[in-house]
């Protein structure tokens, strides 16, 4: 069973009809317990860094989340939720986050030409750094959904992918077993489902 | 390079698409839960839903149906009409909406923009406008194009902006139903107030507008349409090609 960490931030409905039209079992809970002995493990998010790190954490969500990880459970965040497992994020200030992954989370203002908007909103292609089994139903130049204005950045050798977005911004990162989607495979139509049919098949 | 979306938009009263369709290979044309199972296929890359029904027996029948739609269509979902309250966003964003559009009703309270973009993020509100030219400026227009406000549309939308609005739907009544092509002036006085996603609505009657539109503003983010879509005058796969061969990034 997937287990989706529902810790108040954001909208869960898509990730979970996802999960159910390719065919895997997965539930949404806040439960630490069915969060501990899940097979597999999404952490989604929106919002902003300070808030749903500490709803992550004033939730006792965030350890359960760090143990399971840690015992070599399957660990996907996305988007924020991907955010969320780097050491830290300069949204607005300096936060701590899971520190599961290597490397920091900095506003993609500062690498990118100014007239292009900020957040990026829309379709963009993954450039695909490194094999990895979450992308073996992927290929180079596949469109993904992004919605961020904020980016992973000094991820050492955990980088799997990027896009182009006025400089070369991280898209997918994976490090052992957790790993992390900047874009949203809930809203990337087949390319994001096949991802999430990977995640699962793990 | 992130690329230019081409959104259709369905108008859904009482549960059925508003405007006949005539595809081919459609059993039930006016199932909006079909229509948008065919565009995303086609390569639609966002859908936007309209409920334009008045009553509550409507509305249940539009969230039932944006529920069925969200369950099976993986991309983006945008949701307008009837959205008067926080409470209107998180009722449609259960059933699966990604974003949701607000016209009338943040015309009568401003501060609905600022109250949802705190609530879900500036990403999930969009702040569609009606604007017209009247006595040599853009106005805004509510109640369907029916009603002038007195409001600087350019005006109206940097406000929208500043509040927390995180992109623009313009809807130019200069050109609307037209089919002459967008309103490349008015689109091109927004993109050069606001560095937000502009999406341009009103006027498209064939691919060579779309072309004209990303040519002249490449600033413009997206281009929505109906009708040309609805009755296949233009099918998506042919626009985004034709794009392509003009050098406009488009996903295929």
């Amino acid at each position: 069973m997937i287990v989706i960490v529902d810790y108040g931030v954001g909208n869960l409905f898509s990730l979970k009809s996802s999960f159910a039209m390719i065919g895997a079992e997965a539930q949404v809970s806040a439960d630490a317990e069915v969060i501990a002995k899940a097979e597999k493990i999404i952490l989604p998010g929106v919002g902003a860094f300070e808030d749903a790190a500490k709803k992550l954490r004033d939730s006792g969500l965030a350890d359960v989340v760090i143990e399971a990880a840690n015992k070599g459970t399957p660990l996907m965040g996305i988007c924020l939720g991907m955010q969320l497992l780097f050491e830290e994020s300069h949204e607005f200030g300096v936060h701590k986050g899971l520190g599961l992954l290597p490397g920091r989370v900095v506003a993609m203002s500062d690498v990118i030409p100014a007239d292009l908007k900020v957040p990026q909103i829309g379709w963009n292609a993954l450039h695909i750094h490194k094999e990895h089994p979450l992308f073996k139903n992927t290929k180079e130049g596949d469109f993904v959904y992004f919605v961020h204005s904020f980016y992973a950045t000094d991820c050492d050798d955990s980088l799997l992918a990027t896009c182009e977005y006025g400089a070369e911004l991280t898209a997918a990162v994976a490090k052992g077993n957790v790993m992390g989607c900047q874009f949203h495979p809930e809203k990337s139509g087949e390319v994001g489902l096949n991802i999430l049919r990977a995640f699962s098949e793990l | 390079m992130i690329t230019k979306r081409i959104i259709p938009c369905l108008d859904v009263r009482n549960g059925r698409v508003v405007k006949g369709v005539n595809f081919l290979g459609l059993n039930d044309v006016s199932d909006p839960v079909e229509l948008a199972a065919y565009y995303s296929s086609a390569g639609a890359d966002e859908l936007v839903f309209y409920d334009i029904t008045a009553s509550a027996e409507g509305r249940a029948l539009f969230t039932d149906i944006l529920t069925r739609t969200a369950s099976t269509i993986f991309i983006p979902l945008t949701v307008g009409g009837g959205i008067n309250t926080v409470d209107d966003f998180d009722r449609v964003l259960k059933c699966g909406a990604d974003k949701v559009s607000v016209n009338s009703g943040a015309l009568r309270n401003p501060q609905l923009i600022e109250d949802a973009a705190k609530r879900y993020g500036s990403q999930c509100v969009v702040l569609s406008v009606d604007a017209k030219r009247v006595e040599g400026e853009y106005r805004v227009f509510a109640k369907g194009g029916r009603e002038d406000t007195g409001l600087n549309a350019l005006e109206w939308i940097k406000r929208g902006v500043d509040m927390g609005a995180g992109e623009i739907v313009l809807n130019s009544i200069d050109t609307d139903g037209v089919k002459q092509g967008f309103d490349l002036e008015m689109l091109d006085a927004v993109c050069q107030l606001v560095n937000v996603p502009v999406i341009a609505s009103g006027g498209a009657g064939g691919i060579k507008d779309f072309v004209t539109l990303f040519k002249t503003l490449p600033k413009v983010d997206a281009g929505l349409a109906a009708s040309i879509f609805h009755f296949g005058e233009v099918s998506i796969q042919e626009l985004k090609e034709v794009l392509a061969q003009n050098d406009i990034n488009v996903r295929r």
